[in-house]
């Protein structure tokens, strides 16, 4: 199995991604994007700037900190701080494009959607995802992946790497 | 360097500025921070402590402040009780423990607690389980209020660090000053305590505060008056000269507003005595941030019972 991927990789992986959404929200036709704090924030916004260079008008983009929702705070680690949810327009009745950088146990996207129906009632909620892992705990499925992975060992991670929040890019997979 | 931001939080209780680090306070803050936005939603609930229970253990009157720490934890989802019990006892320790213990019997995650004796939140910490937050014990501290005050003027002013703050009235009796000062001095800011030698002992002076009797010699300098309530039910008379001769030293008069500095932020815990410490029109003023203080003290009060109950 390959355990890495370089910046050129990542590059082509978000362009496969863009791809997908592309020929399932051309431009014109509504659509919102919501990034799950951080990195799924980070790949939201390559996402956006990639579909503007497309010719997309204007697409709403709102930030979406999930930390409230979460049903295994009391058994992690150091707690996450609790940071704000940013979306300013209102989500009823259009398509939400849900991003995140890694659908694992899908244990993050259910609290996203519950964090979600708070804020109002979307036509639907799709789910793009940079890498789609093994492993999932819910029935959860992601509608746009950059790239699959079958069978990464369930005592490894995937860690996405953004040069905005890590100062690199890249795609490990690596022991926890 | 990652931004993701990991900071440890390891207090289970909330019972006073004095004993928390500079580090801390900036958590409480940062966190309340995140707060604010989930009571600007339609639906203002996020579901973090759901299924916890709050109990509001109140041995003295508070509307605004067991107001406020219920709907904190409403908006996070917990379920909240209110007990209050005006205490004749002279053995008050004990009733408030064998109170608290039969309280939390019935399955309590978090005590908010107000106590008309100093140190009895901390009494509470060591005899209950349950997660303790001091709501103000006699005149020795009110956290929730510190925290809020410091709230409020960083998001005024954008820092802490260099603000002159005065604190102005019965300093000797007043819980508010003392987090307060802790707090502002924790995190950088000068504070100077103005009130009659009666109601400000010189000892503040060792806890790090500028020691003024003459209000107007400060007038001119500070950029936040946080003026107190005048609490009669707490001064005995003979520190008390008159209510007219209190306004006339130490109320926020028309003629002291007009000396402040422009940008002057007028701050008051409440509830006001209107025209005696302050007068109306400057409480209601454009630069008063009264109310903020109150909308602020929810979501401090959120990130409190949020970072007591998940602590590491």
């Amino acid at each position: 199995m390959r355990t890495y991927y370089d910046q050129n990789d990542l590059k082509s992986v978000i362009e496969r991604l863009t791809d997908a959404i592309a020929a399932a929200f051309p431009p014109g036709k509504p659509l919102a994007i919501i990034g799950i704090r951080t990195r799924g924030d980070t790949l939201a916004n390559r996402i956006v700037a990639l579909l503007g260079k497309r010719g997309y008008p204007r697409i709403p983009q709102g930030t979406l900190d999930i930390t409230l929702y979460r049903d295994d705070l009391t058994s992690m680690g150091p707690k996450p701080m609790v940071r704000s949810t940013e979306i300013d327009f209102d989500i009823n009745g259009i398509p939400l494009l849900l991003v995140d950088d890694v659908l694992f146990t899908g244990r993050s996207v259910r609290s996203a959607m519950n964090a979600l129906v708070d804020f109002g009632r979307p036509s639907a909620i799709r789910l793009a995802v940079l890498v789609d892992r093994n492993g999932r705990e819910l029935p959860i499925a992601a509608d746009f992946a950059g790239l699959t992975l079958r069978d990464v060992p369930a005592d490894h991670r995937v860690n996405v790497r953004f040069v905005e929040d890590d100062n690199v890019d890249e795609i490990v997979v690596e022991p926890k | 360097m990652s931004k993701d931001h990991h900071h440890r939080w390891t207090r289970k209780h909330l019972l006073s500025l004095e004993s928390l680090t500079a580090d801390e306070i900036r958590h409480v803050l940062d966190t309340a921070r995140s707060f604010t936005e989930v009571s600007r939603r339609s639906i203002k609930k996020v579901p973090a402590l759901r299924g916890r229970v709050m109990v509001n253990l109140f041995f003295e009157d508070s509307t605004r402040t067991r107001t406020s720490f219920g709907l904190a934890a409403q908006r996070l989802s917990a379920d909240v009780i209110d007990f209050s019990e005006k205490t004749s006892s002279t053995n008050k320790g004990e009733t408030l423990v064998d109170t608290a213990r039969n309280i939390e019997a019935m399955g309590v995650d978090i005590f908010v607690i107000r106590h008309q004796a100093a140190g009895a939140a901390e009494t509470l910490a060591r005899h209950v389980k349950a997660s303790v937050i001091n709501a103000g014990d006699g005149a020795h501290e009110h956290p929730t209020q510190g925290l809020l005050d410091l709230y409020t003027i960083r998001e005024r002013f954008g820092k802490l660090v260099g603000l002159k703050v005065a604190i102005v009235g019965d300093i000797a009796n007043s819980r508010v000053a003392r987090s307060d000062l802790w707090g502002l001095k924790k995190m950088g800011a000068e504070v100077i305590l103005v009130g009659p030698p009666t109601l400000l002992p010189r000892s503040f002076e060792q806890l790090g505060a500028r020691v003024v009797h003459d209000f107007d010699q400060i007038i001119g300098e500070v950029d936040v008056v946080n003026m107190l309530r005048v609490q009669f039910e707490r001064i005995k008379s003979s520190q008390f000269p008159s209510v007219r001769e209190f306004t006339r030293l130490f109320g926020l008069t028309h003629d002291r507003f007009k000396r402040c500095k422009k940008d002057v932020f007028v701050m008051h815990p409440g509830p006001m005595n209107r025209g005696i410490e302050i007068q109306s029109e400057i409480a209601d003023g454009p630069q008063s941030g009264i109310l903020t203080q109150v909308a602020n003290g929810v979501a401090v009060r959120m990130a409190a019972l949020y970072l007591v109950t998940h602590a590491d």
